[in-house]
C-alpha cells in the first residue's frame, strides 16, 4: 500500500477495474434500464431499449396485478422471523461458549457447522413429510423455524467470534463491582456486541431473503416469498420482460442496499473465520 | 476462571441451539435413511400408516444403475469443477486488480459484488430470458447484429449457459474472500524480493500464491458444497433438461415429481455422504484456525 504509484499507472489500474466493474454488473444494470420501458420497447435491439423512452408504469403494473405485495411482506416476514428467532437461540449460547468455554466448546462449534452442510436434498421428503403431518406446507410460521434452522449455526458462530474480541476482564471488572449475571449482561455485555449483533443480522436477513430451496419447494400460493414469485414468471405466458424486470429489480433491490453494508461480514459469516 | 455455577448456566443456556440443531439433523436424517431401505411410492397407495415393505439395499442399487444416474454424476462434476476453475482463476485476477490503488475503489468493489447479493431465481430468471433467450435475448441481439446466426444457449450448449450463469453468481464470492487475504500480504517482503531482483511472475509463484493458498482452498471447499447443491438454477432454467440433471436435481425429481420416496432418499444417502467428504477436509481447517 505505501508504494508510490505513479497517475499514470492509477489511471490504467481504475480503467481496467471500471471496465470489469461495470461488465460485471452488467446485468443487473440491464434489468433495471428495462424495468423503465414499456413491454414493446423492451425486446428490441440493446441500442433501440437505451434511446427508448422511459417510464415507470412497469413498477405500478406488477404491484397491482401480481400480488408482488403479498410475497414481499412474506420474503420480510421469513427473512427478519428467522434471523430474530435465530438471535433469541444463538445469543445465550454464543455467549456462553465465549466466556465459559469448555474442552467440548470447539467440538460443539464444529460440529454445528457440520449440520450447515447437510445437503437439502438429502432430508427434502422427511421436511416435506413433516410440514404435511403437521399442517405447516405453505405456511410462514413453518418457513421461518426452517430458515432459522438452516442459519442457526452461521449466527452462533458468528456471534461467537464477536463475543471473542471483548476483553473477559471488563466483565470480570463488572462481576467484581457486584454485577449480577443479568446486569452484567444487560449493560456491560449488549453495549459492547452491538456492532457484532447487527452485522449477524444483517448478513443472515440476506441468506434467508435469497433461499431458494426450501423456499420453493414448501410454499404455494400463501406463504411464497419473493424468490418463488419470481420463479413464477418462468412459465411461458409469463414473459414479459419489463415487468420482469420491474419485479426483479424491486426483489433484489433491498438487498443489494443492505451487501453494500455487509461486505466484511461476509467474508467472516461464510468462511467461518478460516480466512482473515 | 469458571465457577460450577457459572457452568451449569453456560451449559442452560447452550441447550436451545445444541437440542435444536440436534433435533433437525437427526430426525430428517434418520427419516431418509430409513425411506431408504424401503419401497416407498405414495402416489400407488403405499403409506407410512399401512406399513412400507424392507427391499434391503435394491434402492441404492437401483439409483446407481439407472440410465440417469452417470449422465448426472457428470453434469454435477462439469458444473462444480467449472464454475471452481473459472471463479478461482478470475478471482485471483480481480482480487489482485482491486488490490491496486484506483479512484473510486468502493464504488468498483460493490459493482463486483453485486451478483451474490442477487436471489438465484432472479439471476437464473435473467439469464434465461434477457440474455440468452434466442428470440429477443441480448445475447441474440448481439449475434444477429454482426451477422450470426443467435444461439439456442439453454439447450444447445446447455452446461455451458449454466456454468456461466452460476460463476456470475460466485466470482464475487471468490473474489472478495481472494481480496481479504490479498490484503493480509505483506509488503514489505515482496518489495525485499524485487530489490533481489525477483521478477513479478517469479514473485508471483513463490510469494503470493503460497500466501493465498489458504483462502484458495477454503474458496474451493465451500463453493464445492454449495455448488453440490445448487437447485433454483436450474428449476428455473432447463429443469433437468438438456443434460443438465444435476444429483440434487435428479434426487429432487424422485422424491417430489415421480414420488419414488426410497429410490430418492437412497439418492439422498448418497449425496449426504459425498458432501461430507468435502466437509471433513473443510472442517478441518476450521477447526486449525479455532483457539476455543
Amino acid at each position: 500500500m505505501a508504494r508510490a504509484v505513479t497517475a499514470r499507472q492509477k489511471t490504467i489500474n481504475s480503467i481496467a477495474a471500471w471496465a470489469v466493474g461495470l461488465l460485471i454488473f452488467f446485468p443487473i444494470l440491464w434489468i433495471i434500464v428495462m424495468s423503465f420501458k414499456t413491454e414493446g420497447d423492451a425486446i428490441k435491439a440493446p441500442l433501440e431499449v437505451l434511446t427508448a423512452p422511459w417510464t415507470l408504469e412497469n413498477y405500478g403494473v406488477v404491484q397491482e396485478r401480481s400480488d408482488y405485495s403479498r410475497h414481499f411482506v412474506n420474503s420480510v416476514i421469513l427473512a427478519f422471523g428467522s434471523t430474530l428467532l435465530g438471535l433469541l437461540i444463538a445469543v445465550p449460547a454464543a455467549w456462553a461458549m465465549a466466556f465459559v468455554p469448555s474442552k467440548r466448546t470447539k467440538d460443539i462449534l464444529l460440529w454445528m457447522l457440520s449440520t450447515k452442510m447437510l445437503p437439502a436434498v438429502g432430508v427434502l421428503y422427511p421436511i416435506y413429510l413433516l410440514f404435511i403431518q403437521l399442517g405447516l406446507l405453505d405456511s410462514r410460521a413453518g418457513l421461518v423455524v426452517v430458515l432459522m434452522l438452516i442459519n442457526l449455526p452461521i449466527i452462533v458462530w458468528m456471534l461467537y467470534t464477536y463475543f471473542k474480541e471483548i476483553p473477559g476482564e471488563i466483565l470480570e471488572a463488572a462481576r467484581m463491582d457486584g454485577a449480577t449475571l443479568h446486569e452484567e449482561i444487560l449493560y456491560v455485555l449488549t453495549p459492547m456486541a452491538i456492532p457484532g449483533m447487527a452485522s449477524t443480522v444483517l448478513l443472515n436477513v440476506i441468506l434467508a431473503w435469497n433461499e431458494a430451496f426450501w423456499t420453493l419447494n414448501l410454499t404455494a400460493a400463501k406463504a411464497a416469498p419473493l424468490t418463488a414469485f419470481i420463479a413464477s414468471y418462468s412459465s411461458p405466458e409469463g414473459l414479459f420482460y419489463a415487468k420482469l424486470s420491474a419485479a426483479s429489480t424491486m426483489a433484489i433491490a433491498p438487498i443489494l442496499i443492505m451487501g453494500w453494508f455487509s461486505q466484511k461480514q461476509l467474508v467472516r459469516g461464510l468462511t467461518f473465520g478460516a480466512v482473515k | 476462571m469458571a465457577t460450577q455455577h457459572s457452568r451449569s448456566a453456560a451449559r442452560l443456556m447452550m441447550a436451545p441451539a445444541v437440542v435444536l440443531l440436534l433435533g433437525w439433523m437427526l430426525v430428517p436424517l434418520t427419516m431418509t435413511l430409513y425411506f431408504s431401505f424401503k419401497k416407498y411410492l405414495p402416489m400407488r397407495g403405499d403409506s407410512l400408516a399401512n406399513g412400507l415393505d424392507w427391499v434391503g439395499f435394491a434402492n441404492y442399487a437401483r439409483f446407481v444403475t439407472s440410465s440417469s444416474f452417470w449422465p448426472s454424476v457428470y453434469a454435477t462434476l462439469v458444473i462444480v469443477g467449472g464454475v471452481l476453475v473459472i471463479t478461482l482463476i478470475l478471482g485471483i485476477f480481480l482480487a489482485l486488480l482491486l488490490d491496486q490503488p484506483m479512484w473510486g475503489q468502493g464504488v468498483v468493489r460493490i459493482l463486483v459484488i453485486a451478483p451474490f447479493f442477487a436471489m438465484p431465481t432472479v439471476s437464473a430468471l435473467v439469464w434465461k430470458n434477457m440474455f440468452m433467450d434466442p428470440v429477443n435475448g441480448f445475447f441474440a441481439h448481439v449475434w444477429r447484429g454482426v451477422g450470426a446466426e443467435p444461439i439456442e444457449w439453454l439447450s444447445q450448449a446447455s452446461l455451458p449457459s449454466l456454468i456461466l450463469i452460476v460463476s456470475w453468481q460466485w466470482l464475487p464470492f471468490a473474489t472478495l474472500i481472494l481480496l481479504t487475504a490479498f490484503q493480509s500480504l505483506d509488503q514489505e517482503q515482496l518489495e525485499a524480493a524485487e530489490m533481489d531482483g525477483a521478477r513479478w511472475p517469479q514473485r508471483f509463484v513463490f510469494i503470493v500464491l503460497p500466501h493465498l493458498s489458504r483462502a484458495i482452498t477454503v474458496v474451493l471447499l465451500i463453493q464445492t458444497i454449495f455448488l453440490l447443491s445448487i437447485f433454483a438454477e436450474i428449476f428455473v432454467t432447463t429443469q433437468g433438461s438438456f443434460g443438465t440433471k444435476t444429483l440434487t436435481y435428479l434426487i429432487y425429481q424422485r422424491v417430489l415429481e415421480s414420488q419414488n420416496v426410497g429410490l430418492g432418499s437412497a439418492g439422498g444417502v448418497y449425496a449426504i455422504i459425498l458432501a461430507n467428504i468435502v466437509a471433513i477436509f473443510l472442517m478441518r481447517i476450521v477447526g486449525k484456525n479455532l483457539d476455543a
